[in-house]
């Protein structure tokens, strides 16, 4: 029993950190306008799809990635270009919409360009499990973990170092005085939505050779993802992994203890109880203290 | 008199085309498929199918010189859309039959509305229960689960096995594959010992496998659509079980070893012979039928999957029907298609009956496990 509890627990922080992963997307755009933007699984989508077809076009899988980073990161900027930035001074709600048109959008486009069928990435560094006391992980899954956690002191540091950062938090904060002060603001959104959907992409294709992918499959990511950030405060990279994590390694105790029918139930229970007792997340309060 | 004489002309001229477009008058032939959503790598052949066989016919001068008019809806799998537009298709559309329904749920959703139209309807969906009891208006040309389960315990049963574990996901299809292994288990002599599911998009079951490796199972079933049997059959690998591992039909499809690489080499499943039609003997009667149909879909869509077969069967069967029929009439077409025999069909040799509106025996399974990467029949 211990050894399966042991199991349970790996895999659960080992698709915890895929949901991390995706969650922080959602923080770094929330940080920079208040928005929650639903094409977030979209991009995760884009990136993973796109480094498919160039691997799949001939080209070696490291510069596929890259490319398919850059690529996803036009595609955020063009959506913030053309959607976002022409409806600047629309209410929030508005620009949730939006996204969601977008995410519709981009899921169209995906589906005409690569079919319904869903693909593979092959895994960056063989296949064979590694034995970790008496679990296993596939090595893939070590890449996902190392990322998301290199990932999140970057943007940590971002945002608490530089002063591209902080110009963003201060957008979010208030628009018009971050305006006063002398930031551009339409730049700064830019780089919010450049930022997360290379974010967004970086994890697709880290995703990819676990999970697979198709052109729906950020629907799914995207809402875990979303559940992961809400859980840990929005706004708060270190909650939205923190988020992701937890959610994880619930939905594998839960099917694992419980019954594997109940286990997403048991999972947005918990997203449930903690929005009901803390709804600004778990580490939310921080996020607000820190400006 | 002379107005009189090209009123008359005109009048007559009129009649005749009219008459004629009244003799042309296209076969209507609804449908309803999954094209879009989850199930779409069902209902994407099959629609392709079913626009590629009814072009072909009405290039080869339609049926009885009718030609086909092919009418179709994308319920993107949500039950309630499907009934909504098969009640489109009878009162609107004025369709004479329907061939469609991708998945179980659309399927069974719009069964009373058929019933109490009295419209001739052929599904593509796999659960028994749709033709069991029998309704008298529908039809179905795929294979069912119980066929399937029946297949793989026979399969079990010789190699000597007794425990086995269930894995299967929460879509229709998965929780009716789960249904009848239930049944028919002690029927073989077979003892579940483990019966876990999961999501249709979740990520990883290793959770649910680490159970089944401390149940003492024998064999891994896996009832399931999509990518997750190809994830289940990755986690199966990684997690270092070495039990035999059967899947459904459902996975029977390039897509799965594709998906699945390595992991995916000895699994069994019980198959349509589409995807092995290559490996057949030059005497079976079924293997011109499913060269043509599988060189003419890889000409134009890519790998043939034995789904959009499926649509075929449905759309021939219908076609044949109306041709013995004489015409649209909807009850002879029914009765028609119930005398069905001797069809060979891409699931196997349709013989209908008025007991059974799918006409396929257990012949029509193939044994196939992967090898190298291909599927090898192994029996």
């Amino acid at each position: 029993m211990p050894e399966q509890l042991f199991q349970f627990l790996v895999t659960g922080i080992t698709v915890g950190s895929t949901y991390a992963l995706v969650g922080l997307g959602f923080a770094l755009i929330y940080n920079a306008s208040d928005v929650v933007n639903f094409a977030q699984g979209e991009f995760v989508m884009l990136g993973a799809m796109a480094a498919i077809a160039l691997l799949g076009a001939g080209l070696p899988l490291p510069l596929a990635a890259i490319l398919a980073t850059l690529a996803t990161v036009g595609v955020g900027l063009l959506l913030e270009r053309f959607a976002i930035e022409p409806a600047l001074g629309a209410s929030v709600v508005t620009t949730i919409i939006i996204t969601i048109g977008a995410a519709i959008f981009l899921r169209g486009i995906a589906m005409l360009l690569w079919g319904k069928d869903f693909h593979s990435l092959p895994p960056f560094t063989g296949d064979a499990p590694i034995q970790l006391g008496g679990a296993t992980v596939l090595p893939q899954s070590l890449w996902v973990l190392g990322v998301t956690v290199a990932l999140v002191v970057l943007v940590r540091l971002f945002f608490n170092r530089t002063l591209i950062g902080k110009a963003l938090l201060a957008c979010s904060f208030n628009r018009a005085a971050a305006q006063l002060v002398g930031i551009n603001v339409r730049m700064m959104l830019r780089l919010a939505y450049g930022l997360s959907a290379g974010l967004g992409a970086l994890a697709g294709i880290l995703i990819a050779p676990i999970t697979f992918s198709s052109y729906e499959a950020g629907v799914m990511l995207g809402l875990k993802g979303f559940s992961a950030a809400i859980v840990g405060g929005i706004g708060n990279p270190m909650g939205a992994v923190a988020g992701g994590l937890l959610l994880g390694v619930l939905e594998s105790l839960g099917a694992g203890l419980v019954s594997s029918g109940y286990k997403d139930a048991i999972a947005f229970l918990f997203v449930l109880m903690v929005l009901f007792f803390e709804p600004t997340g778990l580490f939310g309060h921080k996020a607000a203290e820190r400006v | 008199m002379k107005t009189g004489f090209w009123k008359s002309i005109i009048t007559a001229t009129l009649l005749v085309v009219a008459s004629l477009v009244n003799a042309a008058e296209p076969i209507k032939i609804g449908s309803f498929l999954t094209v879009t959503g989850p199930a779409s790598f069902l209902g994407d052949p099959e629609l392709k199918t079913l626009q590629m066989y009814v072009e072909d016919i009405n290039a080869k001068g339609g049926v009885k010189g009718r030609k086909i008019e092919l009418i179709h809806y994308d319920t993107g799998g949500k039950a309630q859309d499907a009934v909504s537009f098969v009640k489109r298709l009878i009162q609107s559309d004025k369709v004479d039959l329907i061939v469609g329904g991708t998945t179980t749920g659309d399927t069974m959703a719009v069964i009373p509305d058929v019933e109490k139209e009295g419209i001739p309807f052929i599904s593509m969906a796999g659960a028994v229960e749709i033709i069991e009891p029998v309704k008298p208006w529908v039809f179905k040309t795929p294979h069912t689960d119980r066929m399937a389960a029946a297949k793989i315990f026979e399969d079990i049963r010789k190699r000597g096995f007794t425990k086995v574990a269930l894995i299967s996901g929460d879509g229709g299809f998965d929780k009716s594959g789960r249904a009848q292994v239930l049944k028919l288990a002690p029927e073989y002599g077979m003892t579940l010992v483990a019966d876990e599911s999961y999501g249709n998009k979740d990520t990883d079951m290793t959770t649910q496998l680490t159970k089944i490796r401390a149940s003492g199972a024998e064999v891994i079933i896996n009832f399931g659509l999509g990518q997750a049997p190809a994830i289940v059959t990755k986690n199966i690998k990684q997690l270092g079980i070495a039990l035999p591992v059967y899947q459904s039909h459902g996975v029977a499809s390039k897509t799965f070893i594709d998906l699945a690489g390595d992991a995916a080499e000895g699994v069994r499943l019980p198959a349509a012979a589409l995807v092995v039609a290559e490996q057949l003997p030059d005497t079976d009667p079924q293997k011109p039928v499913l060269l043509a149909y599988k060189n003419k879909y890889e000409a134009k869509h890519g790998p043939v999957s034995t789904f959009g077969g499926h649509a075929y069967d449905g759309l021939m069967i219908a076609v044949a029907a109306i041709e013995r029929a004489g015409g649209v009439d909807r009850a002879k077409v029914r009765d028609e298609i119930e005398r069905t025999k001797g069809f060979i069909g891409t699931a196997g040799v349709f013989n209908m009956s008025p007991q059974d509106h799918m006409g396929l025996n257990a012949a029509a399974f193939k044994l196939v496990e992967v090898q190298k990467g291909a599927w090898k029949i192994i029996e």
